[in-house]
């Protein structure tokens, strides 16, 4: 029984991927539920309201692989007449795609790992320690810096990265990580105070340490919340435009998102290769999503379930 | 990983040895509430993470703050000037223009954005087809980077809207509405919507998906109408991610940044330029101290905002 309790989280975490549907089939509004009537009224407009997402996002993709030539003739929505992919070959040598997806990539993984780490970390600390009063001011501490309008830190944090020899993509990161913890710990914490204290007395009771019932109890009950947690902090970094722009002042160490911007200035006629370009900066980002949207989907849902 | 064995392997001696340590363990566990002793690694989990902070976040706003009272260009000597900043903050019309832009386009986006996002949560819960799949597509925005897709947006603007809209005759839109001082506006809400619904429709899911059934089935046999049970039930039950999604919301509507250099970069004119903005645009002309009072009236703004959503929000949640 008690050996029990550290390995079931684990089960429900990976388990859950599957069981999103069943989740939302057993706990969300059983209103006509059984009833197998499906609302094609909302249906339809659902799908009307879906292509005003879809529209952007196909103009993107249809102006990349089109010529020059065509791209120009200002008609979006038309689809690749010869097509082309010279706009991504000139795309990848104009950005150095390899080089910027590369920094990109460390500042989200950096990122990623360390609000996890460090969210959770202090939101467990906190939500079991409420009764002092250093960990219950550290959390409105924390939570104060979601009201602190990011323009009224940038210059002093420009030069203080620079002292620090931090103007680079590590400083990006570990800004990154700082502006997460706000809304990370304070996700952490609501999700602790769920989590019945029995479980990790039990556990106490059994002999194991604070930092055994944190690792082998807690950490793996929060999966689903760190999931939710990683993926808003990867796509807080991976999306950062302004952070980079003002940080890193090696143009060559410059994320993605940043290097766009010439496409505005020196290109700005060539529509196939802009588009193009901004099609390989979304990518990754549409490509992670489809992949664990369903991990966001169901921490998101248990999060708020527990 | 490798802790994680350790520290089973530990479980399991200590529990093998048995009596005397699980019994004073669980003599801790039963006094916890009162005179409990705080275990160190509790303070090894808080301390870095509040020492990081203190230096990445708190040093540059009191930094700042404080050089707003100077004469600082951001390097080199400066001397303490008094309140000069402030006045001159206060009687520069490009800053109010940009204060009262930012602050309407945050009030009118956050309504956009959390009524949109409130129904469509409500709708992709209620029995519709393709759900899966509605959803995945519904949340797609909020994976892309604002600046680019201001900039495919803003190819949109300003060639395909006017072609459609002279193809159909409708005079006010063959124009660009991005050169239209007038209508600019129009075009970020419109961009920082599409970005912004998908987090705030994610936590409105979690929202309604946590209002037990039986609550429905309850009011369904009281013979409540599904707009009373959207009222009655769904709003109030969901107050606390109404009032999450309204507060970060705003906060990040007030720091608009990205989109609007993409879109319209602050014109036509001045007539787009947020206080994110003039504050950023300072910093390159030099006017660093200026720009930092601005940035200080600005947190004391954004805090007030913040005290008062709260308060209203908190009174609703009690009605």
């Amino acid at each position: 029984m008690t050996m029990q309790a550290p390995l079931r989280p684990g089960t429900t975490a990976t388990g859950s991927i599957r069981s999103v549907d069943a989740d939302r089939n057993a706990g969300g509004r059983s209103a006509g539920r059984r009833g197998g009537v499906a609302n094609w009224p909302v249906t339809i407009v659902l799908v009307v309201c879906a292509l005003s997402v879809l529209v952007p996002l196909y103009v993107t993709v249809t102006m990349a692989f089109k010529t020059t030539s065509q791209a120009v003739d200002g008609n979006a929505f038309s689809l690749p007449a010869p097509f082309s992919v010279d706009g991504f070959v000139q795309a990848w040598q104009l950005t150095d795609f390899p080089r910027a997806f590369g920094v990109s990539v460390l500042v989200a993984a950096i990122t990623v790992a360390g609000t996890i780490l460090l969210a959770s970390f202090t939101a467990y600390a906190i939500a079991r320690n409420w009764d002092r009063r250093l960990f219950r001011w550290s959390f409105f501490y924390l939570l104060a810096a979601m009201f602190l309008p990011f323009p009224v830190l940038a210059l002093s944090q420009v030069k203080l990265t620079g002292l620090a020899h931090l103007d680079n993509p590590i400083g990006v990161a570990i800004l990154h990580v700082m502006f997460q913890l706000s809304f990370s710990v304070l996700l952490f914490t609501a999700f602790l105070r769920s989590i019945p204290a029995e479980l990790e007395e039990s556990a106490r009771i059994d002999g194991a340490s604070t930092g055994q019932v944190f690792w082998r109890l807690v950490f793996p009950l929060l999966a689903p919340m760190s999931a939710t947690v990683g993926i808003f902090a990867f796509l807080a970094s991976w999306n950062d435009f302004v952070m980079p722009s003002l940080i890193t002042s090696d143009p060559a160490l410059q994320t993605l998102p940043v290097l766009q911007q010439m496409f505005q200035t020196q290109f700005s006629n060539n529509y196939n290769v802009s588009f193009a370009s901004y099609l390989m900066a979304m990518a990754p980002a549409i490509i992670v999503y489809l992949v664990t949207q369903r991990w966001v989907m169901a921490g998101v849902t248990q999060g708020a379930i527990k | 990983m490798a802790t994680t064995t350790t520290e089973s392997v530990t479980t399991a001696g200590r529990r093998r040895r048995g009596g005397a340590a699980p019994r004073l363990q669980a003599g801790t566990a039963g006094t916890r509430r009162k005179g409990r002793r705080l275990d160190p690694l509790f303070l090894a989990f808080l301390l870095p993470t509040l020492v990081l902070f203190t230096l990445a976040i708190t040093l540059p706003a009191v930094m700042g703050i404080v050089l707003s009272f100077t004469n600082s260009v951001g390097f080199g000597e400066f001397r303490f000037t008094g309140l000069t900043n402030y006045v001159a903050v206060f009687s520069d019309p490009a800053i109010l223009q940009a204060y009262l832009f930012t602050i309407g386009f945050s009030l009118v986006t956050v309504i956009v954005v959390n009524a949109v996002a409130f129904l469509l949560a409500i709708a992709l819960t209620s029995k519709v087809r393709g759900k899966i799949a509605l959803r995945a597509v519904f949340v797609l925005p909020m994976v892309i980077s604002g600046i680019v897709i201001a900039y495919v947006f803003s190819f949109l603007f300003a060639n395909s809207l006017p072609a459609l809209a002279s193809a159909i005759g409708f005079a006010p839109l063959e124009q660009s509405i991005l050169a239209n001082p007038d209508l600019a506006w129009i075009a970020i809400v419109v961009v920082t919507a599409w970005q912004a619904i998908p987090s705030t429709l994610l936590i409105y899911i979690a929202g309604v998906l946590s209002i037990p059934g039986e609550v429905y089935e309850a009011a369904a046999l009281d013979g409540a109408s599904s707009w009373r049970q959207l009222i009655s039930i769904t709003a109030p039950l969901t107050a606390g991610y109404i009032l999450i999604n309204l507060v970060i919301g705003f906060k990040n509507f007030l720091n608009s940044y990205d989109i609007i250099v993409g879109l319209t970069d602050g014109g036509p004119g001045t007539s787009t330029t947020s206080v994110a903005m003039s504050i950023f645009k300072g910093f390159n002309g030099g006017d660093y101290a200026y720009q930092m009072a601005n940035a200080t009236i600005f947190f004391v703004i954004a805090v007030v905002i913040a005290v008062i959503q709260l308060r209203a929000t908190r009174g609703k949640a009690a009605l």
